[in-house]
């Protein structure tokens, strides 16, 4: 039981690495702004997500689990309110010549 | 070599790499986000370090909150700044500057090396006093008990700084309202996450100064997540700066430093020295002395950052 799961800890946190390194090759590579948040969100939410995932078995208890579930949701919100910010901010400065 | 090891050399290079960029960056906005993601792998290193006090606080004060100050200030030096650099300063005044700089580096640098080994330190007199105040947290002891001097003085120069935000006001608007950032079209998005954090951030903030007595954190940490909650609700525009003029606004600013000092001279009074606690109720007092400071903390520094009143007071 316990190799399984560790298995699927090591599985699902180099899925999010993965993530993480694919966002972060967009952000370096893509052309303007919005593709580049567009790939940077992915990275945020796909791969905190997969490693708060693979983590949740090490957990201490049913507390340490929600407070990483906790984690994930603050920075869900947090980067898609940021990501809005910086698209219309990108946006206005576009229209203006 | 261990992981551990291979982590803390990738934090040290990493803080090394970002401080060397923060320090060659040309505009001033690029250096500002420099300095914020130095601050953020500076708190990485202070958990590396087991003090997540000092983590916390890094987090909190060194990276956000003066991260957001400068960022006004860059804000606010834009209009100017291509004309700076387009004008180079002369050798000489280079030169001068760089030797000051270098003096100054090679003399910290100086100071740390020579430290003698082991430093000196005042930790075992201050683990072996623990059990005076009935706090669990040797952090918060030093701050509230041992060093309450220091910590009482800090409160004081935070109302000196807001004092000195609010002396750059015009004439015209003094009393009146401050205006903190807000972009033209913010809108929905920072609304819907200032209803969203809110109610948490509050919890958190409390938490974190409620933990602060046997665990990390505190006054100065929970004052400045609840700092941020009042700002990002101000800037969504869901609620309005208050006028600095307000009598109430005014009694919370000074009431941490206030009760700090009436506990001190009530010491002096009842018991052996200015600040010393009754022994009985050393952490009653305490935990007063925190939540007062904690609500001046947070009305203080969010003010700092809403900046200097530039609306008219209204009639």
């Amino acid at each position: 039981m316990s190799i399984l799961l560790d298995i699927f800890t090591v599985v699902a946190v180099t899925a999010g690495a993965f993530f993480f390194l694919a966002g972060t090759v967009g952000l370096l590579r893509f052309p303007d702004p919005l593709t580049r948040l567009h790939a940077l969100s992915k990275a945020d939410n796909l791969g905190v997500g997969l490693i708060v995932l693979g983590l949740l078995p090490r957990a201490a208890g049913p507390i340490g689990a929600l407070k990483l579930i906790a984690v994930w949701l603050l920075v869900q919100a947090a980067g898609a309110t940021v990501s809005q910010l910086i698209a219309r901010a990108a946006r206005r400065g576009m229209s203006q010549p | 070599m261990t992981i551990d090891f291979a982590l803390d050399c990738g934090i040290a290079l990493l803080v090394l790499a970002v401080a060397g960029w923060t320090i060659v960056a040309r505009a001033s906005f690029a250096a500002v986000v420099g300095f914020v993601s130095f601050g953020l792998l500076v708190t990485l290193a202070w958990v590396r370090l087991a003090a997540i006090d000092v983590a916390l606080t890094e987090a909190a004060i060194g990276s956000g909150l003066t991260g957001a100050l400068l960022l006004g200030a860059a804000a606010r030096l834009r209009s100017n700044e291509t004309a700076k650099q387009a004008e180079v300063p002369g050798a000489a005044l280079r030169i001068a500057s760089a030797l000051l700089a270098a003096t100054v580096a090679a003399t910290l640098a100086a100071a740390v090396l020579l430290l003698p080994d082991p430093a000196p330190t005042l930790a075992p007199a201050a683990a072996a006093n623990s059990g005076a105040t009935g706090l669990g947290n040797p952090v918060t002891n030093v701050l509230i008990a041992f060093r309450a001097m220091d910590t009482m003085l800090e409160k004081v120069v935070l109302v000196l700084a807001l004092v000195g935000v609010w002396s750059l006001a015009a004439d015209r608007c003094w009393g009146g309202m401050p205006s903190p950032p807000r972009g033209a079209d913010s809108g929905d998005a920072t609304a819907f996450l200032a209803q969203l954090l809110t109610p948490l951030g509050i919890v958190v903030g409390i938490y974190i100064l409620w933990e602060g007595a046997d665990h990390p954190g505190g006054a100065f940490q929970g004052g400045t997540i609840l700092a941020a909650m009042w700002l990002l609700v101000m800037m969504a525009g869901l609620a309005k700066a208050p006028a600095i003029s307000r009598r109430s606004l005014r009694l919370v600013l000074i009431a941490g430093p206030a009760v700090f000092l009436v506990v001190g001279l009530a010491g002096l009074w009842f018991g052996a020295a200015f600040l010393a606690y009754p022994v009985d109720h050393a952490k009653a007092v305490i935990l007063v002395i925190e939540f007062v400071m904690t609500l001046t903390i947070a009305v203080t520094l969010a003010l700092l950052l809403a900046g200097p009143p530039d609306r008219e007071a209204s009639p």
